[in-house]
C-alpha cells in the first residue's frame, strides 16, 4: 500500500507536441492517499486510460515524476513498481488452470511455493473460485475469468496499489452488481489503495470515497461523490454526474441577480457581487432535482412553457423551454404537474454561477 | 417433433453431387480402374484384384521413397516451424520497416515452383552459381550433383528458403492479433520475456500453426517440382520422393497399373496423416490429452 503522487505529470503520444490540445495529460498534479478508494470518472477519450497507465509505468510520462510513498519511481518499469492492474478486457494465461493463473504473479518473483498455495487458496476462497481452482482457465464464462484477472492483481500482499481500467466492461449487468459489492469488500478488508477507471457515474458513485473527474486530459474536481453533486467546480462536472445533468443558461448580472432570456432571477448579493472579477461567459447551473416547478406565479418566480412531461415512476421528468434555452426538472412524486405553463423558482443555495465554466465562488 | 419424408429433397443434393463427381469422385474412379486392371492396349485388359497393390507395397525402391518422403518432411518441419516463430517475434511492429520486410518475405512465396527449382540449380552449382561458388572459395567440397549428402542440403535448404516466409506471414498475423492488454498484463505480473512467449504468444499461436504445420506438411509430402529440376531425383535415388517415384513409374516407365495403385496409396496415406495431425492438434487445443 502506497501513497501515490504525481507531479507536474503531463503527457503526450505525438512525438512532438506543440498545442495543448496535442496533450492526452495536460499539466497534473494530484495524489492518491494510502488506503484511499478513488473512482476515475470521465468520457471516453479524456486520458483516464494514459493516468492510470503512467501511475502502473506501462506509460512513461512525456513530462513530470511519478512518486510511490515520497520515492521517484518514474524511471522503474512495471514489474518493479510493484503495482496491480486489471484491464477492461480479462486477461488469462490460456495454458494454464485457474489456481496457475492465480499464483502466476507470485512465481515470477519466486516466492515460495507453499506461501503461493497458501495465498492462492485465499484468494480463490474469497473470489469464490474454489469449485474451479483446478480446471484449465480459458473455458470459463467471462465474469469468472474478470475474477482471475482481479485475483491475480490481490494475490501480491505487499501491491502499492490495484488500478481498474474499467473491468466490468463486459460483464452481465446482474454479475456486475455481484462483483462490484466484491470489490468494495476487498477494499474494506484489506485497504489496498484503490483507483478504479470508468465513464459510468453510477460505479463510480458507489465505489469510491472519492471521485476523480477528468475532461480532456484534465483533473477538474477531485470530491465525495455528494460533494460532485452538490457543488460541481465546473459546469462538465455538473453535466456529467446526475442525471439528467444539471441545467446551464447563459446570463448576466443586474442588480439583485442575474438575467437569464430576460428575466430577472433573485440571487444572494454576495455571489452577484462577486462577478464583477469573474471575467468570461457567464452561466447559470441548477440540478434538475433543485429547480421548483410550480403551477401557479409569484414573485420572483419565473414563467416558462411545459414541452413535454415524463413519468418514470417514483419522479416525474418535465421539459422546460425558457426563451430559447431548455431545461429538465425533477418533480418527486405527487407533487402537482403543470401542463402548458410552469412558474420557475431558482433555490438561491442550489443556484451555480460559471464564469468561463468554472464555479464563481460567493467570497 | 414430426419428421416429414419427402424424397424431393434429394433434388436439392444432386448438383453438389454432380460437381463433386466431375471434379474427385470420377478422375479417382478412373484411376482404381487402372489399379485394378492390366492393360496392355485398347480392348487388351485383365482383371488383376489387388495385384498390383500387393506388388507396390512390397516394392524395395517405395520403401526407399517412403522413408526418405518421412524424413524430409519431418526435417523441413521442424525446421519451418521454429525458425517461422523465431522470425515472426522479431520482425518490426511498426514504421515502415512492417511492410518492407513483410514484401521481402513475401517474395520466395511468388515465384513459380519450377523457376525456384531453376534459381538454386543455378544458384548452388560449383562452377558458375553464387552459392555454390562461395563454399568453393571457402574450400567446401560441396557438390549436390556428385554427392548426396550435398543434394539433401540443397533441396531442404531450398524448402526453406521458399516455405519459411508462409510460416513466418501466419505467425506474423497470429501474433498482431494479441490484444495489447496481455503484454501489459504479463508486465503487471513481472513475467519475464520466456515466460511471456511461453504463456501467452505461443498458446495464442496455436490455431495458426495447426494451419501451419497441416499446411506444410501435406506440400512437402507432395514435393515434386523444385526437387525435379534441382537435381532430378538423384544423385541415385539420394532426392527421390514419392511424386518423383511415381512420376517415373508413370511417365518414365509407363507402368499404369502400378502407379494407379501406388497412387490411391498415396492419397489415402496423406488423408490419414492430415486426419491423425489435425485430431492430435485439435486435442491439445482444447486440453484434452
Amino acid at each position: 500500500m502506497a501513497r501515490i503522487e504525481l507531479r507536474e505529470v503531463q503527457h503526450s503520444y505525438l512525438d512532438r507536441p506543440s498545442r495543448p490540445e496535442d496533450y492526452a495529460l495536460r499539466p497534473l498534479q494530484h495524489v492518491w492517499e494510502d488506503g484511499g478508494a478513488y473512482a476515475l470518472l470521465g468520457p471516453s477519450g479524456c486520458g483516464k486510460t494514459t493516468l492510470l497507465n503512467v501511475i502502473s509505468g506501462l506509460l512513461r510520462p512525456s513530462e513530470g515524476r511519478v512518486l510511490f510513498d515520497g520515492v521517484d519511481v518514474t524511471e522503474l518499469p512495471t514489474a518493479r513498481r510493484n503495482i496491480a492492474q486489471v484491464f477492461q478486457f480479462p486477461v488469462i494465461y490460456d495454458t494454464m488452470t485457474v489456481g496457475q493463473n492465480l499464483g502466476f504473479p507470485l512465481r515470477n518473483r519466486r516466492v515460495p511455493e507453499e506461501q503461493v498455495r497458501a495465498r492462492v487458496l485465499e484468494i480463490a476462497e474469497m473470489l469464490e473460485l474454489t469449485a474451479v481452482l483446478d480446471r484449465p482457465a480459458r473455458n470459463l464464462p467471462a465474469d469468472a475469468k474478470q475474477k482471475i484477472s482481479l485475483g491475480r492483481g490481490l494475490v501480491r500482499p505487499d501491491v502499492a496499489a490495484i488500478l481498474f481500467d474499467e473491468p466490468l466492461t463486459v460483464i452481465d449487468p446482474n454479475l456486475k452488481w455481484q462483483l462490484r459489492r466484491k470489490l468494495k469488500e476487498i477494499h474494506q478488508r484489506y485497504r489496498p489503495t484503490m483507483v478504479y477507471v470508468t465513464h459510468d457515474q453510477n460505479e463510480a458513485l458507489t465505489l469510491a470515497d472519492q471521485v476523480v473527474v477528468m475532461y480532456e486530459g484534465q483533473v477538474l474536481q477531485l470530491g465525495s461523490p455528494e460533494e460532485l453533486f452538490e457543488n460541481p467546480r465546473h459546469t462538465f462536472v455538473g453535466w456529467f454526474i446526475g442525471s439528467p445533468g444539471m441545467n446551464l443558461l447563459p446570463c448576466r448580472p443586474e442588480g439583485e441577480g442575474v438575467v437569464v432570456e430576460g428575466r430577472i432571477i433573485p440571487l444572494p448579493p454576495a455571489r452577484v457581487a462577486a462577478l464583477p472579477q469573474a471575467s468570461g461567459r457567464l452561466e447559470l447551473g441548477i440540478r434538475p432535482e433543485y429547480l421548483q416547478v410550480h403551477p401557479v406565479p409569484a414573485p420572483a418566480r419565473v414563467e416558462a412553457q411545459v414541452v413535454g412531461t415524463q413519468d418514470l415512476g417514483d419522479f416525474a421528468l418535465v421539459d422546460l423551454q425558457l426563451g430559447a434555452q431548455r431545461m429538465k426538472a425533477k418533480v418527486p412524486e405527487g407533487q402537482p404537474l403543470p401542463s402548458e405553463r410552469a412558474w420557475l423558482a431558482f433555490p438561491p443555495e442550489a443556484s451555480k454561477l460559471y464564469a468561463d465554466s468554472r464555479l464563481v465562488t460567493g467570497s | 417433433m414430426e419428421k416429414t419424408y419427402n424424397n424431393r429433397a434429394w433434388l436439392l443434393v444432386i448438383p453438389v453431387f454432380v460437381i463433386v463427381a466431375f471434379s474427385a469422385i470420377i478422375p479417382l474412379m478412373t484411376v482404381v480402374n487402372y489399379s485394378v486392371q492390366d492393360i496392355f492396349g485398347p480392348g487388351q485388359r485383365f482383371f488383376v484384384g489387388a495385384e498390383w497393390y500387393k506388388e507396390t507395397l512390397r516394392d524395395p525402391r517405395l520403401h526407399g521413397a517412403f522413408l526418405r518422403q518421412i524424413a524430409f518432411s519431418l526435417t523441413i518441419l521442424a525446421i519451418e516451424v521454429p525458425l517461422g516463430i523465431a522470425i515472426a517475434l522479431a520482425l518490426p511492429t511498426r514504421g515502415w520497416g512492417v511492410s518492407a520486410s513483410l514484401v521481402l518475405l513475401a517474395l520466395p512465396l511468388l515465384i513459380p515452383w519450377n523457376v525456384v527449382g531453376t534459381i538454386w540449380q543455378i544458384f548452388a552449382r560449383a562452377d558458375i552459381g553464387l552459392g555454390g561458388r562461395l563454399l568453393a572459395e571457402l574450400g567446401v567440397d560441396y557438390n549436390y550433383a556428385r554427392d548426396p549428402i550435398d543434394a539433401w542440403i540443397t533441396v531442404v535448404v531450398m524448402d526453406v528458403w521458399h516455405w519459411t516466409p508462409l510460416v513466418v506471414l501466419l505467425c506474423y498475423s497470429g501474433l498482431r492479433a494479441i490484444p495489447p492488454a496481455f503484454y501489459q498484463a504479463a508486465q503487471v505480473d513481472g513475467a519475464s520475456s520466456w515466460a511471456v512467449f511461453r504463456y501467452i504468444q505461443l498458446p495464442k499461436l496455436t490455431g495458426v500453426l495447426t494451419i501451419a504445420v497441416l499446411l506444410r506438411f501435406m506440400d512437402s509430402f507432395l514435393i515434386y517440382t523444385e526437387p525435379f529440376v534441382l537435381t532430378g531425383g538423384g544423385p541415385g535415388n539420394a532426392t527421390t520422393f514419392l511424386s518423383q517415384f511415381l512420376a517415373t513409374a508413370a511417365v518414365g516407365r509407363f507402368d499404369l497399373g502400378p502407379a494407379a495403385a501406388f497412387s490411391i496409396i498415396y492419397f489415402l496415406f496423406i488423408l490419414l496423416f492430415s486426419w491423425l495431425f489435425y485430431t492430435a492438434i485439435m486435442r491439445i487445443q482444447t486440453g484434452e490429452r
